[in-house]
């Protein structure tokens, strides 16, 4: 599904590097779990894969079923199924959430050149969607994230993948400011869309979240790397002992 | 004080070969009133201090500059869906054939052409009479000379609920047309009209409303401001509150070379609202201005304006807004925001908004911002699937929409957002 090699990224306005050759293959239908130390590039590595502005990349590749994405635009990675749950969820004031979800799914529908859906089958399709994350009407009319709890803004996140159906899930940190019931609810919504053709990448730092998402593999990263691999025990290993010694052993 | 003699010679040479239109008695007074205002004031030069950052030398030369008409490829026309009686002037000219029956309204309606012959009471006190209020404490000449000279308008008095809301459509036929059209607008107590203003009018265009709001009664006025690129304007609205009075003024201003709103609005009576809100859009040689100048002269008055600018390949937006509260206007309520969204670093937005307070339990506010996309919100938009263009639009649309939730009639909200969103679809689609 996804094959990143030897990705190296640095800023484009300091002369900083962040991803020092980055390795990572997510095969179809699998779920990949991504931990590791503050600063350590996961959330960069999550925004060089969706197009963000202001990253350079300056080696290496990722192709998601035999595309490179580098060279795509935002939302052409988009139609061609890949989603980002963000870690910080952008307020858009003035833009209405249904709108936005609509906005969203015809576009790519069209970019697909699929047929747009029409407004009442649209309405029916979201609200169902929504009403298994308890989204209620009144935040589906409200404009996109603002004034929505950080809770409420990782469901909307998980509303909006619930919707587009992408074919890869990039999740980053979905879990942090969850308690506990919407953590579960998040939980099951992801569980809901796991399937043969779809795949995940998880990046959270903690294990509890696993504990509902079970991954297949386990990647750690340190310092713009993958610098291990392994089961879901790895990511108990990492719950108990922290990172020091695991980082200790690779280094 | 002395003109300065620039400024008298521009004024004799914009005033050169023209007379005052033919006017029985009343109208003639006050039309000669209003030479005499203008010879007093002369027209603005480029020095004047309300003047700064609009350049009035094409809207005070002799002639107008030519205006190419505008091919609006079908477009269509604003308000179409609206049950309405429509008026229309064609370069300033009144077409009967084209226009409803004014009866349709059930107001009173006289074309100022026909009105001077006869005896209109009440058009008496207010024609020129809300313009010469406002000359202070600033100046507005082009007021002045088109109250002396306009040829046409109409004058409207509603005693109740207007049947339907009376709409003025300003046709542009030739590309030399000078035209300047006064209307005056009387509501008497408890009486409700909707005034709707469309279409570039002519190459130059002036136009004066006056609209005297009574106590109880509600007047909502909604313009769009034609797509005619070389087209020049320069209007003003002048109005008066009564007591417990209701006053709603918003424009859409597209395209045109030169647009100066001037909105003077006084809140006489105790309880009364005014809210004064723009869109305007523009690309390229553009340039916009509004200019704003609510005096609150009563107790427990809200006042409100909502302006916002998107500004493109060097188009330019104006705001002068100012909120004049005197003694003993306690309990005022005064709001002003202008706001521009420059979408590249050509375009430039200038804003002076002003308070001056003199009553001590009052509670104003007012902002301005200008601002380029919010970059993050247009990467999230688009890492969810909607191209550069679509989301840009979309944003520009979320922008402006403050301005549009100030119609309060929803066919008519709907109208204009439709407008707003075929001009972004042509820019940005
Ligand atoms: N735009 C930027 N400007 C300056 N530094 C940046 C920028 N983006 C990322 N960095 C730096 O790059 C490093 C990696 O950041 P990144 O956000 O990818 O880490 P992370 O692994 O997601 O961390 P966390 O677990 O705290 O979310 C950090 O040192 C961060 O400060
Ligand atoms: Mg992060």
């Amino acid at each position: 599904m996804l094959e990143i090699k030897n990705l190296h990224v640095k800023l484009e306005e300091e002369d900083k590097v962040i991803l020092k050759g980055v390795n990572l293959t997510v095969e179809t239908g699998k779920v990949h779990a991504i931990m590791g130390p503050n600063g350590s590039g996961k959330s960069t590595l999550s925004y060089v894969l969706s197009g963000r502005d202001g990253y350079e990349v300056t080696d290496g590749s990722a192709v998601m079923d035999g595309e490179e994405l580098l060279e795509m635009e935002p939302e052409e990675r988009a139609a061609a199924g890949l989603f980002l749950a963000f870690q910080y969820p952008v307020e858009i004031p003035g833009v209405g959430n249904m709108t936005f979800l609509r906005t969203a799914v015809n576009a790519q529908r069209k970019a697909r050149g699929e047929e747009e859906m029409s407004a009442g089958e649209f309405l029916k399709f979201v609200r169902e969607k929504a009403k298994a994350l308890k989204i209620d009407a009144e935040m589906l009319k409200r404009p996109v994230n603002v004034g929505f709890s950080g809770g409420e803004k990782k469901r909307n996140e998980i509303l909006q993948m619930a919707v587009l159906e992408p074919k890869m899930c990039i999740l980053d940190e979905t879990d942090s400011g969850l308690d506990v019931d919407a953590m579960k609810l998040v939980a099951d919504g992801v569980n809901a869309l796991r399937s043969e053709g779809r795949s995940f990448l998880v990046i959270t730092h903690y294990q509890r979240l696993l504990d509902h998402i079970v991954p297949d593999v386990v990647h750690i990263m340190a310092d713009g790397r993958i610098v291990k691999t392994g089961g879901p025990e790895l990511a108990l290993e990492v719950e108990k002992n922290g990172y020091a010694d695991l980082l200790a052993e690779v280094m | 004080m002395a003109l300065a003699q620039a400024k008298r010679a521009a004024t004799e040479a914009r005033l050169e070969g023209l007379s005052l239109p033919a006017s029985g008695a009343w109208l003639a007074q006050a039309r000669g009133a209003a030479l005499a205002r203008l010879s007093e004031m002369g027209l603005p030069g480029r020095r004047d201090e309300y003047w700064r950052w609009t350049d009035p030398t094409t809207l005070a030369a002799a002639e107008a500059p030519a205006a190419a008409l505008f091919d609006d490829g079908g477009e269509r026309p604003a308000f179409d869906k609206i049950d309405r009686v429509t008026l229309v002037f064609v370069d300033g000219v009144f077409d009967a054939a084209a226009s409803d029956d004014p009866a349709a309204a059930e107001v009173e309606i006289t074309r100022l052409a026909e009105a001077g012959a006869q005896d209109i009471h009440w058009a008496k006190d207010l024609y020129g009479a809300l313009e010469a209020r406002g000359q202070a404490p600033v100046a507005r000449p082009f007021a002045a000379l088109n109250t002396a000279i306009a040829t046409d308008g109409v004058l409207i008095r509603a005693t109740g609920k207007a049947a339907k809301p009376v709409s003025l459509v300003y046709r542009h036929a030739s590309e030399t047309s000078d035209a300047i059209l006064h209307h005056c607008v009387k509501l008497e107590e408890g009486a409700e009209l909707t005034l709707l203003e469309s279409g570039p009018g002519a190459a130059r265009f002036s136009t004066v409303l006056e609209v005297e709001v009574g106590d109880g009664a509600a007047f909502h006025h909604i313009r769009t401001q034609g797509r005619d690129h070389e087209r020049r304007v320069a209007a003003h609205l002048f109005a008066r509150l009564g007591a417990e009075s209701r006053f709603k003024t918003f424009t859409l201003t597209a395209n045109g070379v030169l647009t100066r709103n001037e909105t003077v609005v006084e809140l006489t009576g105790d309880d009364s609202v005014a809210h004064i809100a723009g869109a305007a859009m523009g690309d390229g040689g553009f340039h916009h201005d509004d200019t704003v100048f609510i005096t609150h002269d009563a107790e427990r008055c809200e006042s409100r304006q909502v302006f916002k600018k998107v500004l493109m390949n060097g188009a330019e937006g104006i705001f002068q807004g100012k909120i004049l509260v005197k003694p003993g206007a306690q309990k005022t309520d005064g709001y002003q925001i202008s706001q521009s969204l420059l979408l590249d670093e050509r375009s430039q937005f200038l804003a002076k908004p002003e308070l001056e307070i003199y009553a001590d339990d009052v509670q104003c506010s007012h902002g301005s911002t200008s601002g380029a996309i919010d970059e993050t919100a247009l990467y999230y938009l688009r890492s969810r699937g909607v191209p550069e263009r679509a989301a840009q639009a979309l944003l520009v649309q979320a922008f402006l929409a403050q301005t549009i939730e100030e119609i309060e009639d929803e066919a008519l909200s709907e109208d204009i957002r439709t407008r707003l969103e075929a001009w972004l679809a042509r820019r940005l689609g």
